[in-house]
Order: structure tokens, then C-alpha cells, then sequence
């Protein structure tokens, strides 16, 4: 491969401690390296500022609910759709794009890798298909371990080092990324049309409680040093009250990692409600960030709502039955035996209905009450907070109070009664956006080790150069610009290729997947344990050899290998 | 040779705990199988090579010219029509997606026969399903409703439900309850607890009386509805409402008889009222063994689960429309490539004479009922036995087939690869 100069860029590089300055960036073989020869081609970033690939690492964009969203969704469909054009296929959907429409959109924006929020190991084969067929980003799966049954078994049995088998053998069998945590213990419950309301509730019939199953799984997780941590949504989603629960979760965390946070909470916009009903729903936003900074061994994601139609889906089955029950427009439900379930329903936030403008002004100010901007990434929980193409307003909304305050005269004129934002004067930098975008997200997944988020020699070559000079402008006057700005790159590229330029694809992708594999001592092999295989047998409707993930799913795979503490 | 875990390629249930005894490239024996499993491993005659019609007879052609043609075909049609897609693994469907986008052609699978109607009504109201491992570990009520699996899917009452032991249901034949809804006796209903028999036609009456039951309204309900006392229904809602976990299967029964996805709509409707009382699912009774498979993959390329028409250059759906039935019987598409389905066995006459009259490429296994209307027709390895690649069961669950030997013919998705990529030349793109 030929090499590729990028000069004159305004690089922000927070890993490599890189503030805002002018230089050159040299390319090949798709790494960044020190030179490369004068013959290279080169792009002229002209003074733009350029930051490395973005990454999210809380979406979902693969496998059988985010299908099913689409199965569902002809009105979705037809929301959003292009012809196709050059080397871009056609693309349908406005919250739940097809995957072409989704990768397209994602590297527009200059993202090079995005995390599947939420993968059920049954049916992780179909996610890999996804994956590739998302071509441009670089993909991860956080697996589902909320309502295993060997896990809850483990954890019955206080017995960590099973607990850690079982998420090496299923990581290895599914490739898997991280271990995702939806409602513990509640998935299981709404087995039987039941959920948990507390960390301490005991789920039915294992004689566990969710506390258990998360101080559990921290710990399980680090015994095979992953690179990721436990990813968790909390309990009592989207339920007034619920800051309580999420602040319970944070007192379970220990500080076990020097590299990156214990615990990761996701979407915490929708776990910082205050009130006992939606008439006195109020922000908690304060006590979470409060309880945050005080942490540095938790992360979160803002899990910010934006105004307008989109689409929820979550392995929370319970939640998505009480969300139906409020918005009454149309209702899926798949629960996954011995592992999880899930539910999807679209809804449509409002301006003028007060609930929602708690909602919106609570995520804003997790991400301006936390101090330590890698504390806390930028994302949506696409698309149930919003779609994903969302992201360039909420980065202005952070970066403008006047903004803030404009939306303020367009919204629920209660709302400052309920929630702190108006009062909040902090403006984020662009330092700050760098951060929230990809660096933090690069070192929380831990995925710093194969060259992720940064630009430094070495790194992977995955660069977006937006078409925004922050010496020229102002972000909190010029916030239309930025807005504007941060929706198409002039240039991104991935892995030292230029993948889309203003706005459109120019190649066929070639993504890599990422998975985690921990090695463990053979008696910890549950291939080989006898009472594994038999439950197995037993109770899953796919036989034990047909339910890995072959690696044909993965013509680009690339693991993460870790040698187990066990 | 023995081969274990064999995944079947025939119905929805997509078992995958068959043994199948291998001798060189043929199949000698099958165990754990149904007869229909047995059939399709063991009755397994092919056709042994491309083969043209030229007026009245055929003649035999090599691959390369088979693929030339069918590819010019399909470029020179203006309204080309790509069929079927059920019977094949998804890589190949895949292909054939992206063969559409690039004719601007109307791509359709077989659910526009079957569970179309489904998928309109799911498309209206939702879909409160699970897999089927949920049902086999915890039901404790199981409805067939205008679904026979019996005859039609004959293991899945002893793999995923009636005689399934499970986890919390340690003897499923005594603990469970099984209700059989139909408009005439089955081998099924002769199993069933309680068999509603219904007039024909009545399926929504009788959904919409017993969600009028659930919610309380029995002082509603006549003493007789499309031929069901009221005490029966009564007693079902009864069983339902005092169910740990219900699970509904349904069937053609439903979506092809009056009504149709009305019909579905009410059985979802009905599920969802029933949840308000206990746990509670439905799921359609897929029958080709990767129609599930077709949907999804053609969802998550374009957005729609069939009846996708590439002719503005976007994606567009409109059951009604854009499915095959209509186009045909229109007499609108000038050519049609079927793969991996039978439509000359299923579809109304007046569209198998229109499939008669234009350029009819099949690409299959075995000569059928479809040969007769064919021009062309390209043999290919049969996924699951020489051939291998990804399966979604009824239930969503994908499974990846096994091959199990090296055949002499190639897959679907090597034909389909050369002729995307014929077409592709040609379109200059």
C-alpha cells in the first residue's frame, strides 16, 4: 500500500496529549508512521480540524432486534432512503437505517468503529452477518449475560471463577466483545411477565439479586482481564426514582483496573429521574454526576434524547411492556432462552410534552456536571435516545449556552422547574468534544492497545478532518456552523484509505471485527465439563457444537487475547 | 460416514440433531429425522445438468452458457422479476438482493404466499414472540391455530412444545395444555386438550369474542359464534388467563383464509391483551426451512422483509403491488429468475401462464412443477447436503447448515455470484 500525507491538519489528539496544533500526519499501510516519502499523496486538511476516527461505543445497528426494528418499521423505511450511487448501495430508514444506510451515514460523520450495544449469544451468528455487511466501521459485540443461566447459577453458588468459564467460553464461542449487563436479573424475570425494582430484588427461581449479579460479574470480568469492562444498564429504566437504583449500582463498583474505569454505565440519561410519578418526574442528574466524579472507576455514556420520531429497542423486555403501556403504538417482544430478552417500540419525543424536556435537558447536564470529560461519552443510546446522525446538535448543544438557551423558549416552559440545565453555565471545548467522541471511548473499550483513538506512530490510521477551523470561529456563537460541521467530514479515513469524502462514500469498506478471547486453564474449559454439556443439551433448543460462531462470520476478525488470572 | 448435528433443510423448525450416514457424494441413512427430513435427504434426485428448451424440447448446455444467457436475460428485461429465495441459504439471498438493486428489478420470497399477511399485520401492531427454547423450558399452554404440525412441521411438538421436557416443565406431556384451533379435524387437534372447531371464515370472530373475554366482557358474547359455544370459548380464555406462559403458534389457516392479516392482527391483539393477565406469546409457523432467513436478509439490505421493487433506483414496498402474485397477474414483468422455490406448484394458474409465456430462468435442485414453464433451468447443489451456509429458524435463531460431502455441482451462490457479476460488467458499474 502506497502512503498518504495529511498535512496542515488541526490535530486535538488527547491520548497522545496533542491540544490544537498545526501539523502533518504521514500514512502507510494503514498505520500512522513518522514519514513517509514526498511522493506520497497528499491532503491539504487546510488548517481543518482533525481528530482521530470517532468511535461509539454505545449503539445498536446489528442483529435480530435492530432487524426487527426494520421488519417492522415500513414508515421507518420509508423515513429515510437514497438510490443507489457510485459505490454506495441503496440505503432505507431514518432511526433504524439498513446497515449500508447506517455505515454510510456513521463514516460521513467520521466514524471508524462502533460497539453493537446488545448482542444475545443464541443468535450472535445473525449480528456477525450484520456486521458485515456494515463495511465501513470497524464492529464490536457486547454480549448479553443479564439472564444467563449458568451465570446465575455461578453466582448462586458465590463461585466467581465459574462465572468467569462461562464468559470466556461463551466470548470465544459468540466473538464476543465485553460483557453487557441489561436489567440483570429483570430479563429473566420477564420470563414470566415479571421484572426486578431493585439491585436487592431476588430474581425468581435462581435465589440471586441483581447486586449479586453485577459485584459477580466485575469481578469475573477482571479475573480474565478484558479489555473492556462489565457495561451495564441499570435496573429500573426509564422509571421515576430510579437515580436511587443507579446510585446503588455505582456503590457496587470497586476500583479493580489502573487502566480504565471498573464499571461502565450506559445511557444514564434514562437511570437520573427523580419524582415517584411522570407528573413529578425531576432531574437527578446532579446526585449522578456528583456520585461520578467522585468515582474514577466508573464511566458513563449520556444516553442523551433528542427531540423527534425514533425508534426504542433494548434487551430490557419488561421495560419496553411499560413503555408500550404509555405510548400504545405497536409492540415487539422476543425473549432468547436461558439468555435474555428484548422488546422494541417506536415513540416520538416531544417538545411540548414535559417528560421529554426532563429527558433532554438531563443529558446535557450529566455531560456538563461531569467533570472529567472521559467520564462520560457522547452517544444516544442510538436510536433509542435518538438517531445517531443526532450527534452533531447534541455536540453543539454542549458547546453553546446560548443554544441552550434558544431551545429553552421552543420547550415544555415548565421544565426549569423540574431540572438544574438553565442554571449550568459550562461550555464544552472542543478539547472536551475530542475527548467525548473517540478518546474516551478508545480507552474505557480498551481498545487503545490495537491502535484506537489516537494518531500518535503506530496507531491505526482511522482520521476524520472536519470542515471547521477552530481558529475562526467562536462555538458558542457559531454553533450552526459546528452543527453543520461535525454532520460531514471533509475527509474520513479508515485504516489509510479515504472512505468518504464531503458527505458521500468513495470505496467498498473492509471492516475488521473485534472480539475478546481470555485463556483459561483447562479445568476451566467448559467444552470439557460434563455438567456444562449436559444442561446444555438439555435445556437449549441448538445443539452445544452447532451454537459457536464459525469463522467464516468473520472475514476480517481480529481478537483481543488475554491470559485469564485464574 | 456418519455425520452429527446435521441441520435439516426442509421446514422452519430447522432441527439440528440429525445423523446422517454419508457414502462418497450420496445419503444412506437418517436418524432422529421426520419423514419429511428422510425425504429430503434420501429422495434426493437431481437434475444433471443445465438444460434449455428449444420449442418444444430440451437440450442439455454447459454452465458457462447457461449463466451467459441467464444473465442476458435479465439485462435485457425491462421489468425483470427475481423469485423465491426460501429454499436457499443467505449468502445466496444476499447476492440475489444485490442482483435486484443492480436491474432495478422487484425482488420477492415466498412469504408473499404464507405469512405475507403476517408480516403486514406484525408491520401494523408489533410482534410479541420469543424463541422457541422460552416455550420448551416454561409453557405450560400451548394454542396451534389454523396450523397442523403433525403433518406440516412433525417434530416441533415433540422438539419445542407439547412433548418438549423442559426446565421448569419436567413432564411437558402431563403438564401442559394443548388448545388446537381449525376448521376440521387434524391429526393435531386429535392430540389437543381442547379443539375449537371453527366455520370456515370465523377465525377473526372468535379471536375478537375471547379478547372480549379476556377483558371482562363475557355478558357480550352470543351463545354461539361461527359455530363455537360460548362455554368453550369460556373455558379456553380460562386456561389462557391461568397460564404461567401461553404460547400461540399460528398457521396458513390463519393467514390465508378471510381475513388474513386481520386475522393475525386480532391473534396479536388477543396476545397482547393476554399479557395484561400472564406471559404470553405468538409466533407464525414459518414452513420453508429459511424463509425466515429471506426476510431478514432482505430487511437489513433494503429495509423490507419481501416485495422489494428496485425500479426507482430506491427501495419501495407495497404488498398488493410490488408482490409477485400481482406483478404476474398483471402481466407486468418480462422475465423471471426463480430460486430455490416452486411457484409453478403454488402460485394462481393465471400467473404460472404468464411465468409460461416470458423468459422463465430456474435455478433448483430437482425438476418441478416450475421446469414445465422454464426456459432455462440450472441445477445446483442442495444447501444443507452439498452445499452449505446460513439458516434462520422460525424463531429467528440462525443456524449454519453443514455440507456434508463435495458434491459435483455448484451453489446457488457461486451461479448467482457469476451472473451478478456478468451483469455487473455489462451495466458498466
Amino acid at each position: 500500500m502506497t502512503g498518504l500525507w495529511v498535512k496542515n491538519a488541526y490535530v486535538i489528539d488527547p491520548i497522545s496529549g496533542i491540544m490544537g496544533e498545526i501539523m502533518d500526519i504521514a500514512i502507510r499501510d494503514g498505520k500512522i508512521v513518522e514519514e513517509v516519502n514526498d511522493g506520497a499523496p497528499v491532503i491539504d486538511a487546510g488548517g481543518c480540524l482533525t481528530l482521530p476516527g470517532g468511535i461509539d461505543s454505545h449503539s445498536h445497528v446489528c442483529g435480530t432486534k435492530v432487524n426487527f426494528g426494520r421488519y417492522m418499521s415500513p414508515e421507518d423505511m420509508r423515513a429515510g432512503r437514497t438510490a443507489r450511487k457510485g459505490v454506495m448501495h441503496v440505503t432505507s430508514g431514518y432511526s433504524v437505517p439498513t446497515t449500508f444506510g447506517n455505515s454510510y451515514r456513521y463514516s460521513s460523520m467520521g466514524y471508524t468503529t462502533v460497539l453493537e450495544g446488545a448482542m444475545a449469544p443464541l443468535e450472535a451468528r445473525h449480528t456477525h452477518e450484520e456486521f458485515t455487511a456494515t463495511p465501513h466501521q470497524d464492529m464490536l459485540a457486547n454480549t448479553l449475560f443479564d439472564g444467563n443461566w449458568s451465570i446465575m447459577e455461578a453466582v448462586r453458588d458465590k463461585d466467581v471463577k465459574r462465572a468467569a468459564a462461562v464468559v470466556a467460553w461463551t466470548l470465544a464461542a459468540v466473538k464476543g466483545f465485553a460483557i453487557k449487563l441489561t436489567n440483570p436479573g429483570g430479563t429473566e424475570a420477564w420470563g414470566w411477565g415479571e421484572d426486578v425494582h431493585s439491585i436487592h430484588d431476588e430474581v425468581p427461581h435462581f435465589g440471586v439479586t441483581p447486586a449479586e449479579i453485577i459485584a459477580t460479574m466485575i469481578q469475573a470480568n477482571e479475573l480474565l482481564n478484558l479489555p473492556h469492562s462489565v457495561h451495564i444498564h441499570c435496573n429500573n429504566l426509564g422509571v421515576p426514582g430510579n437515580y436511587q437504583t443507579t446510585l446503588d449500582t455505582i456503590g457496587l463498583a470497586p476500583d479493580l483496573n489502573r487502566e480504565r474505569q471498573s464499571l461502565y454505565l450506559t445511557h444514564v440519561q434514562f437511570h437520573s429521574y427523580g419524582g415517584s410519578t411522570w407528573q413529578d418526574i425531576c432531574s437527578k442528574s446532579e446526585e449522578i454526576a456528583r456520585a461520578v466524579n467522585a468515582r474514577p472507576q466508573v464511566a458513563i455514556d449520556m444516553g442523551q434524547i433528542m427531540f423527534g420520531r425514533t425508534t426504542t429497542m433494548t434487551a430490557d423486555g419488561p421495560m419496553e411492556w411499560k413503555l408500550y403501556m404509555l405510548h400504545r403504538n405497536k409492540w415487539s417482544n422476543h425473549d432468547v432462552e436461558l439468555e435474555t430478552g428484548s422488546g422494541i417500540i417506536p415513540v416520538y419525543y416531544g417538545r411540548k410534552s414535559l417528560v421529554n424536556c426532563v429527558m433532554w435537558a438531563i443529558g446535557l447536564e450529566l455531560a456538563l456536571l461531569t467533570k472529567n470529560p472521559w467520564q462520560c461519552m457522547l452517544a444516544t443510546d442510538n436510536p433509542n435516545g435518538a438517531p445517531f446522525v443526532k450527534y452533531p446538535e447534541i455536540i453543539a448543544l454542549l458547546m453553546s449556552s446560548r443554544f441552550r438557551e434558544n431551545e429553552r423558549n421552543v420547550i415544555d416552559p415548565r421544565t426549569e422547574h423540574f431540572v438544574p440545565l438553565f442554571a449550568i453555565d459550562r461550555e464544552l471545548d472542543w478539547y472536551d468534544i475530542a475527548v467525548m467522541t473517540r478518546a474516551a471511548q478508545a480507552k474505557a473499550l480498551g481498545i487503545t492497545r490495537i491502535g484506537k483513538g489516537y494518531l500518535a506512530p503506530g496507531a491505526e490510521a482511522d482520521i476524520a478532518i472536519y470542515p471547521l477551523k477552530p481558529d475562526e470561529l467562536d462555538p458558542a456563537v457559531d454553533y450552526q456552523q459546528v452543527m453543520a460541521g461535525f454532520a460531514k467530514t471533509a475527509y474520513t479515513i479508515k485504516r489509510g484509505r479515504v472512505v468518504a469524502r464531503d458527505g458521500e462514500v468513495v470505496v467498498e469498506g473492509a471492516n475488521s471485527t473485534i472480539w475478546s478471547r481470555a485463556d483459561v486453564p483447562p479445568e476451566y474449559d467448559l467444552n470439557q465439563d460434563a455438567e456444562f454439556v449436559k444442561k446444555f443439551e438439555q435445556y437449549y433448543t441448538v445443539r452445544m457444537r452447532n451454537y459457536p460462531v464459525q469463522d467464516v462470520y468473520l472475514p476480517r476478525g481480529l481478537s483481543i487475547r488475554t491470559e485469564a488470572s485464574l | 460416514m456418519k455425520v452429527e448435528d446435521v441441520v435439516c433443510p426442509f421446514c422452519g423448525c430447522l432441527c439440528d440433531d440429525l445423523v446422517v450416514e454419508v457414502d462418497q457424494n450420496r445419503v444412506i441413512g437418517v436418524e432422529n429425522g421426520c419423514t419429511l427430513a428422510n425425504e429430503k435427504f434420501m429422495g434426493d434426485r437431481r437434475l444433471e445438468n443445465p438444460i434449455r428448451k428449444e420449442g418444444r424440447s430440451w437440450s442439455d448446455i454447459t454452465y458457462d452458457a447457461a449463466i451467459r444467457e441467464a444473465a442476458d436475460i435479465l439485462i435485457d428485461a425491462d421489468r425483470p422479476l427475481l423469485y423465491g429465495w426460501s429454499g436457499t441459504h443467505g449468502e445466496a439471498q444476499s447476492v440475489g438482493v444485490h442482483l435486484a438493486e443492480l436491474l432495478g428489478a422487484v425482488i420477492d420470497n415466498t412469504s408473499t404466499v404464507c405469512h405475507g399477511p403476517s408480516i403486514m399485520a406484525i408491520q401494523e401492531v408489533g410482534h410479541p414472540g420469543c424463541t422457541l427454547g422460552q416455550v420448551k423450558n416454561r409453557a405450560d399452554v400451548i394454542v396451534y391455530w389454523g396450523a397442523n404440525p403433525i403433518d406440516a412441521h412433525p417434530r416441533h411438538m415433540s422438539r419445542y412444545t407439547t412433548y418438549a421436557d423442559g426446565f421448569f416443565v419436567k413432564e411437558a406431556f402431563k403438564e401442559r395444555k394443548v388448545i388446537v384451533v381449525d376448521v376440521r379435524k387434524t391429526e393435531s387437534s386429535a392430540v389437543a386438550d381442547e379443539f375449537i372447531k371453527v366455520e370456515r371464515g370465523g377465525d377473526y370472530a372468535i379471536l375478537s369474542a375471547l379478547r372480549a373475554i379476556v377483558r371482562g366482557k363475557r355478558d357480550l358474547i352470543p351463545p354461539k359464534i361461527a359455530g363455537v359455544t360460548r362455554e368453550q370459548l369460556f373455558r379456553v380464555a380460562d386456561i389462557c388467563m391461568q397460564a404461567k406462559f401461553g404460547a400461540i403458534f399460528f398457521g396458513l389457516g390463519l393467514t390465508m383464509s378471510p381475513g388474513k392479516n386481520k386475522n393475525v392482527r386480532n391473534a396479536i391483539e388477543l396476545t397482547e391483551e393476554l399479557n395484561r393477565h400472564t406471559k404470553f406469546t405468538i409466533s407464525p409457523m414459518r414452513g420453508h426451512w429459511n424463509v425466515y432467513g429471506s426476510n431478514e436478509v432482505f430487511t437489513w439490505i433494503t429495509g423490507y422483509p419481501y416485495a422489494v421493487d428496485f425500479a426507482r433506483g430506491i427501495a419501495f414496498y407495497n404488498p398488493g403491488e410490488t408482490t409477485s402474485v400481482d406483478i404476474l397477474r398483471r402481466g407486468e414483468c418480462d422475465a423471471c429468475l426463480v430460486v430455490a422455490s416452486d411457484p409453478g406448484a403454488h402460485f394462481p394458474r393465471a400467473c404460472a401462464e404468464h411465468l409460461a409465456r416470458i423468459p422463465t430462468i430456474q435455478i433448483d435442485p430437482h425438476v418441478n412443477a416450475t421446469t414445465h414453464l422454464a426456459t432455462l433451468q440450472i441445477p445446483v447443489a442442495v444447501t444443507g447436503i452439498d452445499a452449505e451456509g446460513t439458516a434462520y429458524r422460525m424463531d429467528g435463531v440462525p443456524i449454519r447448515t453443514r455440507k456434508l460431502f463435495d458434491g459435483t455441482y455448484p451453489s446457488d451462490l457461486e451461479i448467482l455470484s457469476k451472473i451478478y457479476a456478468r451483469v455487473k460488467e455489462a451495466k458498466g458499474s
